[in-house]
């Protein structure tokens, strides 16, 4: 097993390359979405997305930011090599709506909102509200580590360079 | 309670180690072996501590008042105390020329200026109250899976020293490469060629 530090700064693209593909998967192969989690209704891009290219020296970096920014910014830095290093997601099943930033470099999550819930109206309803809020953190975060294994699978298999390089080239190629 | 505010940051972590049964026993000891101590009125500059989920303020493990259904719940309180730095040389300097006007000396030597530094720390800090930070931990002991509600460096950094301390536990984040290998049910072959990996480039 690694040391935590090196696995960090050795296996960090791991992330960036999960959040790409994520990408590509919510525009063009949403079927992999559903069937990590059947409770979906959608699963959108929200109000943000980060990416970085790496030089020698330095990264550069672009964020696009704000409800209704259009991602050609963000395509074209793909197209220039860049990989996404932050996602901002929309998930909704049914009325529910969640949305969460995550973050490639350590899958932390940040501005994580779940669906609001009844408060509780006396302390023998706390340990049901607090509960409640766990399975609604855990709902997200079952889905998440799900589409991170069918990724991790996908990327220490053949079809990785067979398949999955070129559909992910080929996209970026032809958005714009 | 960060783990009920309307948007939240989160670390994941996954726990190694086995704990001494009962279980629940172990974990309360460890608990109550590391519970937070308030440090107002005392000269001590940070306090890190466990504390309890619904009172923070006055914490207590007894029985299983951190069990929430299959989950263990409570958190990690970091006291610390803020003094601007123009304050503690204002108190150092009115402190240094007493002391020159009291021994009629010139000046004071390296050592001497420290210590009255250190002193005037020490008594300012006894005057201020702290600032509480309160993390909210869930930890689901099944799946050795503990979920903490900050992305803060130096939050993280406490939480994965006291966690040891009190449980004897080590805690390793899932970043990208430690989640492959924990979480993603990969063979030894798999294991292999994942250590392998190199960068894809999508350009070309």
């Amino acid at each position: 097993m690694l040391d935590v530090a090196v696995a960090y700064n050795r296996f960090k693209f791991l992330g960036e390359e999960f959040l790409t593909w994520l990408w590509f998967v919510i525009e063009k192969d949403p079927v992999i979405l559903k069937k990590a989690d059947p409770d979906l209704t959608s699963l959108e891009i929200g109000n943000r997305i980060v990416l970085e290219k790496r030089h020698k020296r330095s990264v550069e970096r672009i964020t696009i930011k704000g409800e209704n920014a259009g991602l050609e910014e963000a395509m074209l830095a793909l197209q220039k090599g860049a990989l996404v290093a932050e996602l901002n997601l929309v998930y909704r099943s049914g009325e529910q709506k969640w949305q969460f930033t995550i973050k490639a470099e350590s899958l932390n999550l940040s501005s994580f909102k779940i669906p609001k819930t009844a408060a509780p109206e006396s302390p023998e309803e706390m340990e049901g509200f607090i509960l409640e809020k766990i399975f609604l953190y855990d709902k997200i975060l079952q889905f998440l580590d799900k589409l991170y294994k069918t990724f991790i699978k996908y990327r220490v298999a053949t079809r990785w360079q067979k398949r999955d390089i070129s559909l992910i080239k080929n996209w970026c190629r032809s958005v714009l | 309670m960060s783990l009920l505010s309307a948007s939240v940051s989160l670390t994941r972590y996954k726990v190694e180690g086995q704990l001494e049964t009962p279980i629940l026993e172990t974990i309360a000891a460890g608990l109550n072996k590391n519970v937070i101590s308030e440090i107002d009125d005392r000269s001590l500059e940070k306090a890190v501590g466990w504390t309890s989920l619904e009172k923070p303020y006055q914490p207590d493990f007894t029985g299983s008042a951190f069990v929430y259904g299959n989950y263990l719940l409570f958190s990690l309180r970091i006291d610390r105390k803020t003094i601007a730095p123009k304050v503690v040389r204002k108190h150092a300097v009115i402190e240094s020329d007493r002391r020159l006007a009291e021994s009629g000396r010139p000046y004071l030597s390296r050592n001497e200026k420290e210590r009255i530094r250190d002193q005037v720390m020490d008594r300012l800090n006894a005057t201020v109250p702290s600032t509480p930070n309160i993390y909210d931990i869930i930890w689901n002991y099944e799946d050795a899976i503990l979920w903490f509600f900050s992305n803060l460096k130096a939050a993280n950094e406490e939480l994965e020293t006291l966690f040891l301390r009190s449980f004897d536990l080590t805690l390793v984040r899932l970043i990208p490469y430690m989640a492959a290998h924990y979480t993603s049910d990969l063979t030894d072959t798999e294991k292999d060629i994942l250590l392998g990996l190199t960068q894809t480039h999508f350009t070309g």
